[in-house]
Formats: structure tokens, sequence, C-alpha cells
């Protein structure tokens, strides 16, 4: 359930991104943007960061299993 | 699956700020560019960075008053939480200084306070691993860090306003509004701070569970 509404949550926020550029005279990225290029600059990003998130979690449950261990020691 | 929400709630909110962050529409500012999309990173790290250390100061004064190890191992793993975010606050804000400033480390008041604020915290490390004592150890890193906490304050957020500096938001009292940041910015800026405070709190308390469990195997010699 919860997971379900962090997805609704998620995909509100995406609504609120615009993919317009200003251009006052100053130059920024937006042939890069347009060519799409940028878009596997997020996906490496977001593989790094989501196996680092896995990471973490696998380190979460190694030690839930030793503090159970620890528990039934006592 | 105890209380995971939470963890996942942080991931998500930075994967979102990787997303939005990145292909979001940002001002078109002279000098900074596209780096200004930066701010969505470095910034989260010394926010994280601080809540840290809040979390280690008020876990060091719940310390002094019960005398507990387990408070004491929350300080102490906060700390070393708070330095790693601050080494990737200094490390990012290095980068980011030398295209934007033209130098790495220029002269600023707010990059030498910070400085400062990271060798008080180091040594806040380097004085724990010092004695040996368990009790001894606890209580004077615990006095120590409640001096250094309000320190890290001035430095960071009262001195760099009181002259110039690079920085927004610093040299005169403007807050928040003082930041070239629009609306949609906004938006992406702060979840991402709290998404950042809640991988490192992640962090902390894995940190901590191991520190007790260590603790644990010691007692009984097993």
């Amino acid at each position: 359930m919860k997971k379900i509404f962090l997805l609704i949550i998620m995909s509100c926020f995406n609504f609120l991104v615009t993919f317009a550029q200003s251009n006052n005279g100053v130059e920024m990225a937006t042939g890069l943007r347009s060519s799409g290029k940028i878009y596997v600059v997020v996906i490496v990003l977001l593989i790094i960061f989501i196996g680092f998130i896995i990471y973490l979690f696998t380190i979460d449950r190694r030690i839930g299993k030793l503090e159970n261990k620890d528990k039934n020691i006592k | 699956m105890k209380s995971y929400w939470w963890k996942f709630l942080g991931a998500a909110i930075v994967i979102y700020t990787i997303i939005a962050g990145l292909l979001g529409e940002v001002p078109a500012l002279p000098i900074l560019h596209e780096s200004i999309r930066t701010v969505y990173f470095h910034v989260p790290m010394w926010f994280a960075m601080l809540l840290m250390y809040l979390i280690s100061v008020v876990y060091s004064i719940k310390y002094l008053g019960s005398g507990k190890p387990e408070d004491d191992f929350i300080a102490v793993e906060s700390v070393n939480v708070g330095l790693i975010f601050c080494l990737f606050g200094l490390l990012s804000g290095m980068l980011w200084a030398n295209i934007t400033w033209g130098d790495p480390w220029p002269n600023d008041p707010k990059l030498n306070s910070s400085a400062i604020a990271s060798l008080m915290y180091l040594a806040y490390v380097v004085l724990r691993n010092s004695l040996d004592e368990e009790q001894k150890r606890g209580k004077i890193s615990a006095i120590y860090n409640v001096f250094a906490f309000p320190i890290m304050i001035v430095l960071l957020f009262v001195l760099p306003r009181l002259t110039d500096s690079l920085h927004p938001g610093n040299g005169g009292n403007p807050g928040f509004s003082g930041y070239d940041m629009t609306g949609s910015m906004k938006w992406v800026f702060r979840p991402a701070v709290l998404g950042w405070m809640l991988i490192g709190c992640w962090i902390m308390t894995l940190r901590y569970r191991i520190r007790k469990l260590e603790y644990h195997t010691d007692e009984t010699g097993n």
C-alpha cells in the first residue's frame, strides 16, 4: 500500500518537471538536452544510486540477522 | 520488515531529485550556467552533516545524563557519518568553486570556517581514540561534543555573514530568499535536503547497530 502511495506521489512530482528552457543570452545546455544525451547521464546516476541503495539494504538485512542471533544467545 | 519505509522514502526522494534536478527547469544565470544544478547535491550534503552533528550533540547530552553506552554509540556514529557528508560537501564544493569562482579554494570566510569546523570534529574522533577507559572516553568526548556543536554553528552560519562571502546568503543577513532560486528549483532542492538527511540517518543506524553488536560480543566474550 505504501509503495503504491509513493509511486503516485512520485508521478505527481514528475508533472512539475518542465523541459522548456528560457534563454536570455546566457549559454545553457539546451542543445545537449534536445539531442537527448542528458538522459544517459540521468540513467547512469540512477543506476549508481539505486545500486548503492540495494547495497545498503543488504547490509541492513545482514545486521538484522546478526541481531537476531545475538538476541537468541542471551 | 520493521520500519523500512523511511529508508525507502529517503531513497525515492533522492531518485526524484536526480531526475528532476538534471532535467528540470533552471534559471539561465551568467557564470553559473548549468552548474547551478550542483546546488541540489552540494548543499544537501551540508544539511545532512548538520543533522548528523545535531543528533550527535543531543545523544551526547543524553549520555551525560544516563551513562548508557548506547547513547554514546549513537553520538560517535553520527559524527562519523557527518564527517563523510562534510568530506563530500567540501570536495563537491571545491569542484564547483573551481569552475565558477576560478579557484578550488578561494579565500572565502565560509570555506575557511568550514575547514576549521571539520578539523574540530576530526579532533573529536582523535580524542575518542586516544582514551582507553570506556566511561572516561564517553564522558570526555560527550563534553567536547557539546562545546564543539555551538562553535560549529557560529563558524558556519554566523561568522561568514559578518563579512563578505562568495556564497549566496552571506554578507548581510538575507535568509533563503537571498538565493537565486526559482519556484521550481525549490521543489527539487528542499526534497533533496530531506532525502539526504534520511539516507544519512539510515547509514548512521547501520553503523550504530554494528557497534552495538561488537559491544555485545565483547561483553559475552564470544
